[in-house]
């Protein structure tokens, strides 16, 4: 196999860098350092200058106001910070939380920390698809929910949520809507006000900029929206952020921003013919089946079961070219496989079997060529190793046999 | 999660992998794990009749690297063993060989339970009770 270099299709987990915006950074780490918070010289206003031309960037990209868009450290501190910040700023209102099975981590356990608070949260299930029922959301609303969050795309399918059509249901009830925006932003128009969305996460690393930063959209007008800061200190960020600046990193989530707003059309036609041409010939390849719903997904994601053949043990054929993740978390100490596909109705085999690819910026069409002869040569090698392979093909019912779990 | 040396050439490079005639009265087969845990591994001994040694080991595995590593190995070590042998075989003897980081030694366990499920329907097959094996296979 060719060895030239390591293809990156895991650009959901985090994107490159772009070169433009690693040159927009470098003067902010020494000629211009200073701290944007500095009022008394010169150091201290350019820095202040540059982050709110950064602020205002992003805020062109979401059609927001540049008030409206508070800096953090990324996405997961974005989430804990709207729904702590919504759950103790609105606590008189009502305690009850709505969300979604599929939601990320960070607003899993976040959800899960503030029940512990006496929050009662909902956690909906998705169709076999990955969308959320519109009908079960609305029936779920209480009288003292306060917070509906689910996210703009999901991270291992892709799969978009109807996000309208969920922001009509909580405008109907009063509730606020917060969405966690981090697969969405930069490659999709997401603007916040045009959808009715109140609170919006979303992280620079997703979205061609730097790690280490990220911003939480708040509306500022109809509703005036506000949250309880979580970290104590100097009060910047409206008061609602506590924190020096990172402005090194915020330029750079402009200039990602920027880039974004400018290429978002072109990037996301070319990258979803390449996810397309990968989609397409790797289900050549039979008892394939791809996972969420394809006509409402991102253009960059796809995620595949290749039956009867393991996600890491086929990773492992050809991970020395191509990095990808497994859709089952077996990497990790726990032998679970992803939540996400089983909250979508997959079997445990199944989901063990999926492999998600997301494309990105800089894949071309070689990449996709290389990655379809590797993954098609690595299934193969995998299923003439497999046992159930060869009894699926013997046509022996999986089903029937008692399986020895352990 | 870095794989040893050793787990990427049995991966890589899979010792006797195939099928026996399981309708074979020399012919044990051991079917253990299962697909909604993510491994399944079968393995296959042939014994020789005459002299009571594992004259062939076959395996498939659905599974991780370590897992089908482990399985690959496993019929490595098999091979010209007698049944009693066999049986000694210790899951901590392959994730020795292997350098099996902690998360991965479910993989030996499921290896050795192959091996003795195998034995055992080899031994059924032949009316063979586990303590009179050595008598029953030096006959």
């Amino acid at each position: 196999m060719d060895k030239r270099r390591l293809i990156y299709l895991d650009n959901n987990a985090t994107t490159p860098c772009d070169p433009r915006v690693v040159e927009a950074m470098v003067p902010y780490f020494f000629e211009k350092h200073g701290n944007a918070a500095s009022r008394s010289h010169q150091y201290g206003w350019e820095a202040e200058e540059a982050v709110d031309y950064a602020r205002e960037q992003i805020a062109q990209l979401l059609g927001a106001e540049d008030k409206e868009i508070i800096f953090t450290s990324g996405a997961t501190e974005s989430n804990n910070l709207a729904l702590k910040g919504v759950f103790e700023m609105y606590a008189r209102k009502g305690n009850h939380i709505i969300t979604t099975e599929t939601e990320h981590k960070a607003i899993l356990d976040t959800c899960k920390h503030l029940e512990k608070q006496g929050a009662e949260v909902t956690y909906l299930k998705v169709k076999e698809d990955g969308l959320v029922d519109l009908a079960e959301l609305e029936a779920a609303i209480r009288p003292t929910t306060i917070l509906v969050t689910i996210m703009w795309a999901n991270n291992e399918t892709g799969v978009i949520q109807p996000m309208r059509e969920i922001a009509m249901i909580c405008e109907k009830h009063g509730v606020l809507f917060h969405s966690d925006a981090t697969q969405a932003v930069g490659k999709i128009p997401t603007n916040p006000r045009e959808v009715g969305i109140h609170l919006m996460s979303f992280t620079s690393h997703k979205m061609y900029g730097p790690k280490g930063v990220g911003a939480l959209y708040v509306s500022r007008k109809n509703p005036r929206v506000k949250v309880t800061a979580q970290m104590d200190g100097g009060g910047h960020e409206r008061g609602m952020r506590s924190g020096t600046l990172n402005v090194p990193g915020i330029v750079g989530f402009g200039k990602a921003a920027e880039i974004a707003r400018l290429e978002m059309a072109q990037d996301a036609e070319r990258v979803s013919r390449l996810r397309d041409r990968l989609e397409r010939e790797l289900t050549k390849l039979e008892e394939t089946k791809i996972n969420g719903n394809v006509n409402s997904r991102m253009p960059h994601v796809t995620n595949i079961s290749f039956k009867h053949v393991e996600g890491e043990g086929l990773m492992m054929t050809f991970n020395q070219n191509i990095a990808v993740s497994s859709g089952s978390a077996c990497t990790s100490a726990s032998l679970e496989p992803s939540y996400v596909l089983v909250a979508m109705g997959l079997g445990d085999d199944l989901a063990h079997s999926s492999i998600r690819f997301s494309l990105g910026r800089f894949t071309t069409d070689e990449d996709v060529d290389f990655a379809i002869q590797a993954v098609s040569k690595g299934v193969n090698h995998m299923r003439d190793l497999s046992p159930i392979w060869e009894m699926y093909q013997d046509g022996v019912d999986l089903t029937k046999i008692e399986w020895a779990a352990h | 999660m870095a794989y040893s040396n050793k787990v990427l050439e049995h991966f890589q490079n899979p010792r006797n992998v195939g099928v026996l005639d399981k309708s074979k009265k020399n012919v044990g087969t051991g079917l253990v794990g299962a697909p909604e845990c993510g491994d399944v591994m079968r393995l296959q001994i042939e014994v020789d009749e005459e002299t009571g040694v594992i004259s062939d080991a076959k395996f498939k595995t659905f599974g991780c690297g370590s897992a089908i590593a482990s399985s690959s190995l496993a019929t490595e070590w098999l091979k010209g063993k007698s049944v009693d042998e066999a049986l000694k075989i210790d899951n901590m003897d392959i994730v020795e060989e292997l350098a099996l980081p902690p998360v991965k030694i479910h993989c030996s366990v499921l290896a050795e339970d192959a091996i003795k499920a195998a034995i055992k329907d080899y031994q059924e097959k032949n009316g063979i009770t586990v303590e009179s094996d050595a008598t029953a296979v030096s006959a």
